[in-house]
């Protein structure tokens, strides 16, 4: 029962936050809401006109056909006004919903921006595009729903009460008798089915990332001849999700045909009383007449907003997923006196650092370390021993869980993100492009670089002579993930995305590791002068490129063990040693 | 749209009995103007309550088995929907499974998930839709007709001049914005296409502060996807409001006509309510008909998007189980190349020029050269995954494409360049080399691939878990992973494409030495660009621009390849030797 609460609870802050976003779009909403009534009043008053021109029809030679003139008149009026209102409601309806549903998607998005790498690291990416893209989808088409059909229903019902009551009294209160019944049976089932469209949702959202996982990696699974057992898994996922379907679709359409029978009996009941009225002679045929279409559009509103009620559910249970979202903890904002460095002269500093992404696995201890201005560290060490993790700390991809990091002697808590990374030059192990052109890749960091500039950074990084020989020069268009590139050419374009804007820190993560040797070796030519005067961080094998550094970090289960330059570190004969020698031990 | 239908075959019971039911349902309904007719023709002016009572429980009974019939109906046409859908993505996915490189580089990702994702639960609903509505609505259009003919002929033409015309107003509006949700559907991939890369990008995108941009960009397209919602909402939204007009419209006919009839004694007043009841039930019906058509449109747009997958065939064709194909195997040469060349689809030209080469059994052979040199696409032709445009490749004697495609590549143990591990435990994840390893074989394969001390270092062993993707591993780990499970299936030959990139000289050093004294007499291809890697090959191939410059053993090289020089000197200069 507790549990129950909580859950409706949740599903009325959900939907505050949703009339929240629909709040902005007062005008429209205004608009409507006006356009609806003006609809319902002139559709509910079609029906006493209709009562009107049978009640001059009453038999042979007996009918009243000036009357009956006039009315039809009226009546070819009120339709087309009807019809007109309707549209335009139609139209704010469509723009209120598509509105929101862009303010809800753009404030994801936003909020994918400025998530804890953390986040984003844990959590697979098909969920998350799933909340964003699907999710948000299901809950426009639910609120359109809710939008052209609820509010008029509700109106609908009051007008119609309101008329009838006007018309026979005694009927109205059969009719009003009734109604609680529909109503019940149409909550009963909504609330009954949110939790089975909820689970439908999140076994979705499952089977979404499943696909992702498989189709984006379907190189790999094609390699091993996984396609039986990727079928077999996704068979499993696809019939919990077929049976947790079955059960949300068919419980929820059992609400139309219910409360449709509902509206059966109090059209009979209207009818039964009606036409016991009529014989006793307290009400006209032409009245009866109205009366009945008035219970039969009475009543339809039931099964529409039973119907919308269902449909909101689905797009509450949907839309409370991307509120999850956009409420999900933000990186800790930059702080208030946060400094703005537009200059930094590359001394950095570590001092006392602890940190571990899980409390229980500790990484870094009390690590500290100067560099100063201009200097290249070295960051070398058997696989998995931690290397990333230091770009992690010095980018403030994550933050340190004690001690500081300082640039310029600035705590980088003290610094603006933005400060901070664009004093950092980074090239990752993991080339990551953008669905565009070469040319916007190229000037991401700079986007107002000019010709000239672009062009001697990508000769400078030898990307030039590639790019020039692909179809459209610098303007050809690359596809997800850098598309039909090579790891090679996507590597030399993220140095030239890096040579443009040549910040005064670099970091560089093993960035040449797929590049063939006769390049690299003129590509550490460029770094090289790229470097000079620049304070650099290389998580490099390399040993040319480790030779040169001035600090040499070796580094072993996340710990700093050794720290010097190649001549000392080779002369203390420490694990270094070790691991320099052993390149010619076969 | 029509091939996908065939997947609701198997429902054929379900996808019968429910719009039969709908209609039994229907029919009913249909039946209740009459029984009020009745009321006010007989009923009341014979002032006779009994009748009236007895009428109205007849509405009552009908509403009873109306109901019943609907439940089955909706029960029916939700496990045909559903068993339809999660056939189609099963379909879906054997299918996206079935096809070749060259069509998932042109296809892309996100396409394929939207398609298998929002794209068949639109189909789904819209299936479901229409087994409950295709048959029941068109009935109670043409069932109002046919009772308004019973009743009278002349008033019931009003019905036949109607019908037409709504049905024109319908189809249309249909027919117009059919194009126009295709191209909605278009806008939401690129939305989709752009969450995708901010969360695969977000370190880049944060390290060259590109937030505001990235954002300035999604709101762009985003919008753009709002304006063609809109924009073709205005046109549906059309519907409701002419079908209203033209129906009521028809009602004001109706009555004049009635009244002129009632005038002369040809109808009754009860028979002129009937008759406008029956146009008002046509106007309900259509409302439905008309959203169901709005969602057909939607639907039939998302089919043909699914449909296209299916019709995008597989570009390396399946060879059918030839008899004795393997009796043919010879112990000749492990792998040739036999002037081979190849050109990828869409590209200009050539990627690999008149290669030549033979690799005996048990040789480790060095592939290296430049960056698109042609490296990755000289081994990957060895299991299929492009296909030679001429020339042909070889193993044990057989060309490639005379194996069946999973007995050619059950030979082969390959670790690309992009470490690529799934959700779940190391153990799982090996397993993918070969589902019967033992305990001691995962081992093994663990050691050799110098994986053995991570796994060791981790609480739950072979049993701990790794995350999609492989995110809580380090780029390292995940290569020997990658090497470990590809020597799970002790393939006969073992490519290499750059996979030691991540790892340190030492660690690589070790794993070439722990691959050379594998039991097993498995053929090797290094691919790599350092020269320590491959320097102790029996056959080094020097690749450039697609053209095998070199080929020779180290030695040899050293002494007749330019470009292996060129390569070698850089790395190791030559005071150090």
């Amino acid at each position: 029962m507790a549990q129950e609460k909580t859950k409706r609870k949740k599903q009325i802050q959900t939907l505050k936050k949703v009339m929240q976003f629909i709040g902005k779009h007062w005008l429209f909403l205004f608009l409507s809401i006006l356009l609806g009534a003006v609809t319902v009043a002139l559709r509910l008053y079609l029906p006493i006109l209709i009562g009107d021109a049978v009640n001059f029809i009453v038999g042979k030679e007996n009918v009243n056909f000036h009357g009956l003139f006039a009315i039809l008149q009226t009546m070819a009026i009120i339709i087309l006004l009807t019809a007109g209102a309707q549209w335009l409601m139609n139209i704010c309806n469509n723009k209120i919903t598509y509105q929101v549903v862009q303010d809800i998607r753009e404030k994801a998005f936003r909020k994918l921006e400025i998530l804890p790498l953390k986040y984003i690291d844990s959590h697979s990416y098909g969920e998350i595009v799933s909340r964003v893209i699907a999710d948000v989808d299901q809950f426009a088409d639910g609120l359109l729903m809710g939008f052209t059909q609820f509010f008029t229903g509700l109106v609908t019902i009051l007008g119609t009460l309101v008329i009838m009551l006007t018309k026979n009294v005694g009927i109205t209160v059969v009719v009003i008798l009734v109604t609680p019944i529909s109503l019940f049976v149409a909550s009963f089932i909504a609330r009954k089915t949110y939790m089975m469209f909820k689970l439908q949702s999140e076994t979705r959202g499952e089977q979404t990332a499943f696909i992702d996982e498989m189709i984006g990696n379907q190189k790999v699974v094609q390699a091993f001849g996984h396609e039986k057992e990727a079928m077999e898994q996704f068979d499993a996922i696809n019939n919990r999700l077929s049976s947790c379907s079955l059960n949300a679709i068919f419980f929820s359409s059992i609400t139309n045909p219910s409360t449709r029978f509902v509206n059966s009996l109090v059209y009979t009941g209207v009818a039964l009383t009606g036409a016991m009225a009529v014989v006793k002679g307290t009400l006209s045929v032409g009245d009866l007449t109205s009366l009945l279409s008035y219970a039969n559009q009475y009543t339809k509103p039931f099964n529409e907003i039973s119907g919308v009620v269902t449909e909101l559910q689905n797009a509450l249970a949907c839309v409370a997923r991307v509120f999850e979202l956009i409420e999900e903890e933000a990186q800790t904002p930059d702080a208030v006196d946060a400094v703005e460095k537009t200059q930094v002269d590359g001394r950095v500093s570590l001092q006392n650092v602890n940190f571990s992404y899980v409390p229980e696995q500790k990484l870094i201890q009390n690590f500290s370390l100067k560099v100063k201005p201009g200097q290249r560290v070295a960051i070398v060490g058997p696989t998995g021993c931690g290397k990333t993790t230091i770009i992690n700390l010095l980018m403030r991809f994550y933050d340190v869980n004690s001690g500081s990091i300082q640039v310029d002697g600035t705590d980088i808590r003290h610094m603006t993100r933005r400060s901070l990374r664009a004093g950092y030059g980074m090239v990752l192990q993991e080339t990551w492009l953008k669905a565009g052109t070469i040319r916007e890749n190229i000037i991401m960091g700079k986007p107002d670089a000019t010709e000239d500039d672009i062009l001697t950074a990508a000769k400078a990084s030898h990307a030039h002579s590639f790019i020039k020989r692909l179809p459209n020069g610098y303007d050809t268009w690359i596809g997800e993930d850098g598309g039909s590139l090579s790891q090679g050419q996507k590597q030399l374009l993220c140095i030239t995305r890096v040579m443009l804007c040549l910040p005064p820190m670099l970091i560089l993560d093993e960035a040449t590791s797929s590049i063939d040797t006769r390049t690299e070796i003129r590509i550490q030519k460029a770094f090289a002068r790229m470097m000079e005067g620049r304070t650099s961080f290389i998580v490099a094998h390399r040993l040319s490129t480790i030779r040169e550094a001035d600090i040499i970090l070796v580094m072993k289960d996340g710990n700093i063990i050794e720290q010097g330059n190649h001549e000392t570190l080779l002369a203390q004969g420490g694990f270094y040693a070790n691991l320099y020698q052993s390149q010619f031990s076969m | 749209m029509k091939k996908i239908l065939k997947y609701l075959k198997d429902y054929r019971k379900e996808s019968i009995l429910a719009p039969l039911f709908k209609m039994l349902e229907a029919s009913f309904e249909l039946l209740i103007p009459l029984v009020v007719a009745a009321i006010i023709d007989t009923g009341i002016p014979n002032r006779d309550n009994s009748y009236i009572i007895r009428m109205c429980a007849i509405m009552i009974a009908l509403g009873i088995i109306g109901l019943t019939c609907s439940l089955t109906a909706q029960y029916f046409s939700a496990r045909a929907a559903v068993g339809f859908a999660t056939k189609l993505r099963h379909a879906l996915f054997s299918h996206i499974q079935s096809l070749s490189f060259t069509e998932m580089d042109t296809i892309g990702t996100s396409t394929l998930i939207t398609r298998m994702t929002s794209d068949v639960n639109q189909v789904q609903s819209c299936v479901n839709m229409v087994l409950r509505l295709f048959l029941r609505s068109p009935f109670i259009v043409l069932g109002a007709m046919v009772m308004a003919f019973t009743i009278d002929w002349e008033a019931a033409l009003v019905f036949v001049v109607t019908i037409p015309l709504l049905c024109i107003v319908v189809f249309g509006v249909m027919l117009v914005t059919m194009p126009l949700y295709k191209k909605v559907q278009a806008g939401l991939d690129k939305v989709l296409g752009i969450t995708r890369e901010n969360l695969t990008g977000a370190r880049v995108i944060r390290a060259f502060n590109k937030e505001e941009s990235e954002i300035r960009y999604f709101t762009n397209h985003n919008q753009l996807l709002t304006a063609m919602q809109v924009h073709v909402g205005k046109i549906a939204a059309l519907t409701n409001p002419f079908t209203y007009i033209i129906i009521n419209g028809a009602i004001v006919v109706l009555i004049y006509i009635g009244a002129v009839r009632v005038e002369s004694g040809i109808l009754l007043q009860g028979q002129v309510v009937a008759l406008v009841n029956y146009m008002s039930q046509i106007l309900v019906e259509l409302i439905k008909m008309a959203d169901l058509i709005v969602n057909i449109t939607k639907s039939v747009a998302c089919g043909d998007r699914i449909q296209s997958i299916f019709e995008t065939e597989t570009s390396i064709s399946v060879t059918e189980k030839k008899e004795g194909w393997d009796k043919k195997e010879t112990d000749s040469y492990a792998v040739e190349w036999d002037h081979v060349c190849l050109t990828y689809q869409g590209a200009g030209a050539e990627s690999l020029t008149d290669i030549n080469l033979k690799v005996r059994k048990g040789q480790t052979v060095g592939v290296i050269g430049g960056t698109g040199s042609g490296k990755t696409s000289l081994i990957h032709l060895i299991p299929r995954f492009y296909d030679v445009t001429k020339g042909t490749i070889k193993i044990n004697g057989i060309d490639v494409r005379d194996y069946p495609i999973e007995e050619l590549r059950r030979k082969i143990g390959i670790v690309m360049q992009k470490a690529v591990l799934f959700k779940g435990t190391i153990r799982e994840n090996l397993l993918w080399g070969n589902k019967e390893a033992t305990e001691e074989e995962l081992w093994e394969a663990l050691e050799t691939a110098q994986a053995k001390e991570i796994v060791e270092g981790k609480e739950g062993g072979l049993d701990s878990n790794i995350a999609q993707g492989g995110k809580n591993l380090s780029g390292g780990q995940r290569q020997r992973f990658t090497i470990a499970r590809a020597l799970v299936r002790k393939p006969e030959i073992l490519i290499l494409d750059d996979s030691a990139s991540a790892l340190d000289y030492a660690t690589d050093a070790k794993l070439r030495k722990a691959i050379r004294e594998r039991k097993e007499q498995m053929t090797v291809f290094i691919v790599s660009q350092r020269t320590s890697s491959i320097q102790y090959a029996d056959q080094i191939i020097v690749l450039d621009d697609g053209i095998a410059v070199g080929v020779g053993t180290h030695q040899e090289l050293l002494q007749t390849c330019p470009v292996y020089q060129e390569i070698y000197y850089s790395q190791f200069p030559k005071e150090e030797q």
